[in-house]
């Protein structure tokens, strides 16, 4: 069975690299699946959730805007933060969307995309995080 | 003359102060080793965002994007990079020195100038001199993060787009090695040729048959910040290595120092702790001579 080499690299460093079968990832058109013979493609990634299946093993990430580059054999990611579920801090996450918040009900606030975006990186990783445990 | 006491008290001193200079060094080692790490973290992701951006260049017909364009340059941004602590030999005066040159010959040729500075010791810098600052940041150095480039680059693009400022140049140590550091000093906007480190050959084989979402042109231009981000956060990085280097060797020569200091002192000590043993044999001998009589 052929496989995927999944690498996701950011400035800090490599968060993952691996041979995976799937890897499901947030563009910013729209969620899209590779599987390994995928075409080349290059698109970019919003804030969102990238699954890798390995076997029965799935492993959920966090990618905080970046591209993701697909090649027959592999897939590339590279975004401006990334973190397995697993490592994600949910309090953190948690505090982040109340400040969030705040900011956003206060109407003058001037950075307003900045305070939405913020919110929607804690929406999204206090998400996944709970993703982790559902399962 | 100074006393015994005086001089063995002048090397304790010394030694604790050579005990000090010895630890810094090692911390500065440690986190010399530390940023270098991050370093080569790093290149592996700037050069694949680079090959992309280098590759989606040749893509396409595309409009000329606000960051590309080059308009008549008025207002000129500099950007100096130093640390936020001293103690570390020539390293930010070296900086501020060229950065004063740099913007004096631009203040010559006439244009309107901008200064931003990051690091404690830039800005007490232009402050004492009254030279206004139109940001600066401080506090970053040590704990530099992504964020932080993508911090000082966003505000950077904002100004250049609403045509606020027209060229930014940016100041730094660039790190060459633990002995040598270089001030560089680089455009970041507009932005000139991409180029990649990655060779010719590997170029042509990736930009054919790709599938591109959204179209290559609006890809492009989404990454084109990216590419400032990148060179800023790359700029930091060389700078706070060159900054630990700076200091490792500056507490290696004060160590050194201490040691021929010490060696000094000692000397003298033995010498005045003969001359006071000799003395008093004098006296003994001088005495018994006068009780013989």
């Amino acid at each position: 069975m052929e496989k995927l080499k999944l690498e996701i690299v950011t400035p800090d460093g490599l968060v993952y690299s691996g041979e995976v079968d799937e890897v499901t990832a947030t563009g910013s058109e729209g969620e899209f699946g590779v599987l390994p013979g995928h075409a080349p493609f290059l698109t970019t990634l919003k804030i969102g959730m990238l699954i890798a299946r390995k076997g029965n093993e799935v492993i959920y990430f966090f990618i905080n805007t970046g591209y993701a580059e697909v090649g027959p054999d592999k897939v590339v990611v590279l975004a401006d933060s990334a973190e397995r579920a697993e490592d994600i801090d949910v309090e953190r996450a948690k505090a982040a969307m109340k400040r969030a918040e705040e900011r956003l009900k206060k109407r003058e606030e001037i950075d307003f995309a900045r305070a939405e975006s913020a919110l929607e990186r804690a929406t999204t990783r206090i998400q996944i995080a709970e993703r982790r445990i559902v399962r | 003359m100074p006393t015994l006491r005086d001089l063995r008290r002048k090397i304790k001193a010394i030694q604790n102060t050579k005990k000090i200079t010895k630890t810094m060094r090692m911390v500065a080692a440690a986190k010399l080793r530390k940023v270098q790490d991050r370093m080569l973290n790093f290149r592996h992701y700037a050069m694949s965002m680079e090959s992309v951006l280098f590759d989606l260049s040749k893509v396409g017909e595309r409009e000329l994007h606000p960051l590309l364009a080059v308009r008549p340059r008025k207002t000129v941004e500099v950007l100096v990079l130093t640390s936020d602590r001293g103690l570390c030999g020539g390293f930010n005066t070296n900086i501020l020195t060229s950065a004063s040159r740099h913007i004096d010959s631009l203040r010559k040729e006439g244009f309107e100038l901008s200064i931003s500075v990051v690091g404690r010791k830039a800005r007490d810098f232009f402050k004492r001199r009254n030279i206004p600052m139109r940001k600066s940041w401080v506090g970053l150095s040590g704990r530099i993060t992504y964020a932080n480039a993508q911090e000082i680059s966003g505000d950077l693009i904002e100004n250049y787009i609403n045509e606020t400022l027209d060229e930014v140049v940016i100041i730094y140590n660039e790190f060459k090695s633990v002995v040598l550091q270089k001030v560089t000093i680089a455009r970041l906007l507009p932005i000139g040729e991409i180029e990649t480190e990655v060779t010719q050959v590997e170029k042509g084989s990736i930009a054919v048959d790709f599938l591109y979402e959204p179209s290559p042109e609006i890809l492009f231009e989404r990454l084109l910040p990216k590419h400032i981000e990148i060179q800023v956060f790359r700029a930091l990085l060389e700078s706070s290595a060159a900054e630990e280097a700076a200091r490792m060797s500056a507490m290696e020569r004060a160590s050194n120092n201490c040691d021929e200091l010490i060696a000094k002192i000692t000397l003298q000590a033995n010498k005045v702790r003969q001359a006071s043993i000799t003395k008093e044999l004098m006296d003994i001998v001088g005495g018994a001579e006068a009780l013989k009589a």
